[in-house]
């Protein structure tokens, strides 16, 4: 180890900080490569359809677990929350507008983070490892076209509609809460739930849904593109996919938030 | 040696390629003739991937030009260009790099679905004509790569890698993995292969037996050079020390492996 001399530190940063930029830069191209390949043709319908069957069919258990889950604890915390100032009234408005802004998107970006992102990852990097994308290639296939594309274009469209679907069970967790065990009046406290509801509360989270979807599969794709050889290059990169792919939709939470509600 | 005289197919002058300090390619040279089979020969790590996927596209070369069919293809980037000179090309993984979620046949038929646009069904009797040729029957058709034999893996790779009719067609490693049996299958398929679609072939193999019999002419790659070069028969004449010791397969000669006490 060497002697930390405060201008080694330094080096340290900077040389850290010119790491990051450079991959932020391949990053960047890649996306811009990708998406590119969304609008240009040939278009392979069938891996679309594949890719949109497994992001938006098959993520439905595990997303619709997490927002009733999370609707139902929502209703249960900010209930007992409020009790202490009397404040129980805003449970309805409390659950659906957390559920339909923060966390039937996040959640959800999150879970299809682990599922989707991890499984791209792997895929991708088993494909680098063996060769089969480089055979791509020599079969003149562009390896964007056929793999990154249909997974983004896929992600984009399909992850809004797994949010409404996480947000419409998670009002209904915290539904079946109120309302069974908390003993609200049922009418009054759907009433609740749709007086205070604005177009902007849904639409935005939808949004969000959207770009996480593109961060998850950008992360998963881009990793296990240049995931590096052997078994422990595809750990590696599915690691990375999943932990990146969590923080971008962490900052990208607040970013859209921002724009969104800030005034 | 046949093509000689015409423009050679492939053709590769003073190519350099490094990766960061160690540098791999250090000015290769070489060409490939119409319907000729050359085999480039050398140790592990010498360079031999790196110069095919210099030519396949898959690296950029540092320096230095590499001509398909008087074409400079250095230069031209990843697009339809790309595509283009790509679909000339054949190339026979070592792993066989078969795609494992499609079935055998459509690997098969990969190049002339995705690449040619033809349809499925003319695709899918294009890849029984290609799969008899490598000797596999319609019961593997609708099987996954998986299920298969490392051997009729490498079978399926060269269906699919002939599959286009391809001008020229790249082996890397052909017999690696196999039993000596299956080796002899796989050179056999090749020396019938080029034969039948009358292409060019480039190899790069360490296994002697193959290359002699595979190969036109046999080049020799070391420290990122081609050190000799010459008909495949006069192999055993070449007055080159470091050809001798690899041919022979000896420990002890020119080429000094790295073999460093821990």
């Amino acid at each position: 180890m060497r002697e930390l001399h405060p201008i080694n530190f330094v080096a340290l940063i900077g040389r850290a900080f010119l790491a990051f930029l450079a991959t932020a830069g391949r990053l960047v191209l890649f996306a811009t490569e990708g998406v590119s390949h969304i609008f240009r043709p040939p278009f392979y319908w069938r891996l679309i359809w594949r890719q949109m069957v497994d992001i938006g069919y098959y993520s439905l258990p595990v997303v619709g677990m997490t927002g009733l889950f999370a609707g139902m604890v929502l209703a249960l915390q900010s209930y007992t929350g409020f009790a202490r100032f009397s404040a129980e009234g805003a449970v309805a408005t409390v659950v659906v507008l957390s559920m339909t802004r923060e966390l039937g998107p996040v959640l959800a970006g999150l879970m299809v983070a682990g599922r989707i992102g991890a499984s791209m990852a792997a895929e991708l990097g088993t494909m680098r490892v063996t060769e089969q994308i480089d055979a791509l290639t020599t079969l003149s296939t562009n390896p964007f076209k056929y793999l990154v594309a249909p997974r983004l274009l896929a992600a984009v469209t399909m992850m809004p509609l797994l949010v409404l679907v996480a947000d419409i069970i998670g009002v209904f967790g915290g539904y079946v809460v109120s309302v069974y065990k908390l003993d609200f009046n049922a009418p009054n406290y759907l009433k609740r739930t749709w007086e205070f509801l604005e177009f902007q509360d849904v639409f935005s989270g939808l949004v969000k849904a959207s770009v996480f979807g593109f961060l998850v599969t950008l992360m998963g794709c881009y990793q296990g593109y240049n995931s590096a050889r052997g078994a422990q290059g595809v750990g590696a990169a599915t690691t990375n996919a999943v932990v990146s792919s969590s923080i971008l939709i962490l900052i990208f939470n607040y970013i859209i938030t921002e724009l969104f509600f800030s005034k | 040696m046949s093509g000689a005289a015409t423009q050679p197919v492939i053709e590769l002058t003073e190519v350099y390629k490094a990766f960061g300090p160690k540098k791999v390619l250090n000015g290769v040279n070489l060409t490939v003739g119409e319907r000729e089979s050359v085999v480039i020969i050398g140790g592990s790590g010498t360079g031999k991937s790196v110069t095919l996927k210099c030519i396949l596209g898959l690296l950029q070369p540092d320096s230095g030009s590499i001509k398909v069919d008087g074409e400079e293809v250095t230069t031209i980037g990843q697009g339809r260009d790309r595509d283009r000179i790509n679909a000339k090309f054949g190339m026979l993984f070592q792993g066989a790099a078969l795609f494992d979620s499609l079935r055998v046949w459509e690997n098969v038929a990969f190049g002339l679905i995705q690449g040619r646009g033809m349809g499925r069904e003319e695709a899918r009797e294009k890849a029984i004509e290609k799969m008899a040729q490598v000797g596999l029957g319609r019961d593997v058709l609708d099987r996954f790569p998986a299920e298969l034999s490392g051997g009729m893996q490498k079978r399926v790779g060269l269906a699919r890698a002939i599959a286009a009719d391809p001008e020229i067609i790249f082996f890397d490693e052909p017999t690696t993995g196999l039993d000596p049996i299956m080796s002899d299958v796989i050179n056999d398929l090749i020396v019938e292969c080029v034969k039948v679609v009358g292409c060019s072939a480039l190899s790069i193999t360490h296994d002697m037996a193959s290359a002699r019999k595979i190969a036109n002419r046999i080049a020799m790659l070391y420290q990122g050079k081609i050190i000799w070069a010459g008909p495949a028969d006069q192999i055993d004449r070449s007055g080159n020390d470091h050809v001798d010791q690899f041919i022979h397969g000896r420990a002890e000669g020119p080429i000094q492996m790295q073999v460093r006490a821990l």
